[in-house]
């Protein structure tokens, strides 16, 4: 080890505090949260029917979310950092909407728009006989309309921050337009993928506003893990506590797998 | 040995940003048209031109009878080119480790994995970079990739080569040794090779042909031994290191603008140039209080002095500007210093005259 660099600047005592005092305002909430769990009760409280009901379909409807951002994400990202046209400006802002919405007001956005008296959800229910409302397809389309944002934003970043000259030198090696996408462009731009997947995924599994707005709070088809923690803590603290830190665990493995990114290395 | 025994011929007119490219090439097949320029010549963008990656406003891109890019109508995009690229950055894929990004051509080509694989082992071989197939460009050194780039490009059996700055991102040993195999795979290419450089060693050693172009024209094409032995253009004379001085031929002398009249061999007349190398122009000290020496000459200021190896360039002010190279011993020799005055005076036998 080297020794104590005497002409290291000392932090300022003042700033130093209230980094302190943000730090404790973070830890105690989750300190609190383990502090109270009955551990003894655990395993018993997430092995309910309900538990595992909501257990399960949290992770269809985050998984599910996940793979739509992909599958329709990743052709909108491609177009927004690509194409250039009017209103594109527009079209981003809209995307983005989502990010800044109160979920809760997204949910009443998506009521209006998929409700079955809505022209829309109406036309679904009539002529193909989907029902998106109150249905566990509606959990995961509000999870996907608070989910893709954050998927499009990582995709597009890292489409524009790629060097293009690298897609012409597939190009002049006589790859077609979609084969440079496919072979090139996206295996370049692969860790973004991910870390957007895992953001994307991340966000609908927390998803709860948007959710008990638009898909309603019924076990089995559309209470995943926050809505059931939301009713749990009326009847039965001790399993809103236990859902609580599933949700907590996963979070945080989260954070660390993608610490590279946000913490900018270990 | 690929390339397809067609010429590559450009007329191209484009308009992007600042420049205005105004330009024709012809590159034979079987030779290395070398395009040098200054910066912001048009350059790269003539190359990006031949290569797909933009199109003329007004002109003709063809290779052989194919035309690949003739507004309105006609424009072959990169893809169905078949032309070999090579960019001053390597641009090798980065998730893809040597061999694969060779093969990467050929996959495209409908070759199978193990076919293609082994075709782009054969060229990493090739290129001496066979043992490094299986790693990732990052890992590999700026002049390791370079060569993997080149097999990149020449493993698809391209029609053309088109070479950007291939040795500019080079350190100074690498490149020689790159420049050295690079002459060799060219040599033994059949198609037509456009190689796009602003270094005087890369024009001088790897060209067959030279088109200078300055501020999106061409000044001067032709034979490397012709355009070399006659610059037209400051850029040119300073790029071959040697003086570019404008005159009136009146038999055996020509009279500067600044009015200088230099002895020439043979007889000449009307506007000329005068290409003089450095080791031509003969400098002495002025002798004891301005003593001016005998012989045809004339007084000019020292302005600066620079070593080139055992060699001391000096630049030479006053009627005409010049720039002399005479041995470091001279300096003390004949009392040359910055500042000072020498007396000048061109050797006639070393001096190229060509009309203007």
């Amino acid at each position: 080890m080297t020794s104590r660099d005497r002409a290291a600047v000392r932090p300022p005592v003042v700033v130093v505090g209230l980094a302190v005092v943000t730090v404790v305002f973070f830890a105690l909430p989750l300190v609190g949260l383990i502090a109270r769990a009955r551990w003894s009760t655990l395993w018993a409280d997430l092995t309910t029917t309900e538990a595992r009901q909501a257990l399960w379909l949290s992770a269809v409807c985050s998984v599910s979310a996940a793979g739509l951002s992909v599958v329709f994400g990743t052709p909108l990202a491609w177009v927004l950092a690509r194409v250039r046209f009017p209103g594109r400006a527009l079209v981003r802002g809209l995307v983005l909407l989502p990010l800044v919405l109160p979920p809760v007001v997204g949910g009443v956005a998506l009521l209006t728009a998929f409700s079955r008296r809505s022209p829309v959800g109406g036309w679904l229910d009539d002529v193909l006989g989907v029902q998106l409302t109150f249905t566990t397809a509606g959990a995961v389309m509000a999870a996907t309309f608070v989910a893709l944002p954050f998927y499009v934003i990582t995709v597009e970043a890292a489409l524009r921050g790629m060097d293009r000259r690298v897609e012409e030198a597939a190009a002049s090696l006589g790859a077609g337009r979609l084969t440079v996408l496919r072979r090139v462009t996206l295996p370049t731009i692969a860790p973004s993928v991910v870390a957007g997947v895992v953001l994307a995924w991340a966000r609908a599994l927390g998803e709860f506003g948007a959710t008990i707005t638009f898909a309603g709070n019924i076990a089995g088809r559309t209470r995943t893990l926050p809505l059931a923690v939301y009713l749990a803590l009326e009847a039965d603290q001790q399993a809103a506590i236990a859902l609580s830190l599933v949700l907590l665990v996963v979070s945080l493995v989260v954070l660390v797998a993608l610490r590279d990114r946000w913490l900018g290395g270990a | 040995m690929a390339g397809g025994r067609v010429n590559l011929q450009a007329t191209c007119v484009r308009a992007l940003g600042d420049l205005h490219l105004d330009v024709d090439v012809v590159a034979p097949a079987g030779e290395v048209t070398v395009v040098v320029g200054p910066n912001g010549a048009g350059k790269t963008t003539l190359l990006r031109i031949l290569a797909g990656h933009l199109a003329v406003d007004a002109g003709l891109v063809a290779l052989g009878d194919r035309v690949l890019d003739e507004p309105p109508r006609t424009f072959v995009p990169p893809e169905h080119r078949r032309m070999g690229v090579v960019d001053q950055e390597h641009l090798l894929f980065p998730r893809r480790n040597a061999l694969d990004n060779v093969a990467f051509g050929l996959r495209c080509q409908g070759v199978d994995v193990r076919t293609a694989r082994g075709t782009a082992q054969q060229w990493l071989d090739r290129l001496d970079v066979g043992s490094q197939a299986t790693m990732r460009p990052a890992a590999l050194s700026g002049g390791q990739a370079q060569r993997v780039a080149l097999a990149r490009a020449l493993a698809t059996d391209p029609d053309a080569l088109l070479l950007d700055e291939p040795l500019a991102a080079l350190d100074a040993t690498t490149r020689s040794a790159v420049r050295r195999d690079l002459r060799q795979h060219l040599d033994g290419f059949a198609g037509p090779v456009v190689l796009v450089t602003h270094d005087p060693l890369d024009a001088l050693t790897l060209a067959d042909r030279l088109v200078v172009v300055e501020d999106g024209v061409v000044t001067q094409s032709g034979p490397l031994a012709d355009v070399t032995a006659r610059p037209r253009s400051s850029y040119l004379a300073d790029l071959l290191g040697v003086n570019l001085v404008a005159g009136t031929a009146d038999g055996a002398t020509v009279t500067t603008s600044g009015g200088v009249v230099l002895p020439v061999t043979g007889s000449h007349s009307g506007s000329v140039y005068l290409s003089v190398p450095p080791g031509g122009v003969g400098v002495q000290s002025l002798g004891v209080e301005g003593d001016v020496p005998q012989g045809p000459g004339w007084v000019a200021a020292v302005e600066a002095l620079a070593v080139v190896a055992s060699r001391v360039r000096i630049r030479l002010g006053g009627p005409l500007d010049l720039v002399a190279e005479v041995p470091s011993g001279a300096l003390r020799e004949q009392g040359i210093v910055e500042g000072g005055s020498v007396w000048v005076c061109v050797d006639p036998t070393q001096v190229a005259v060509y009309r203007r």
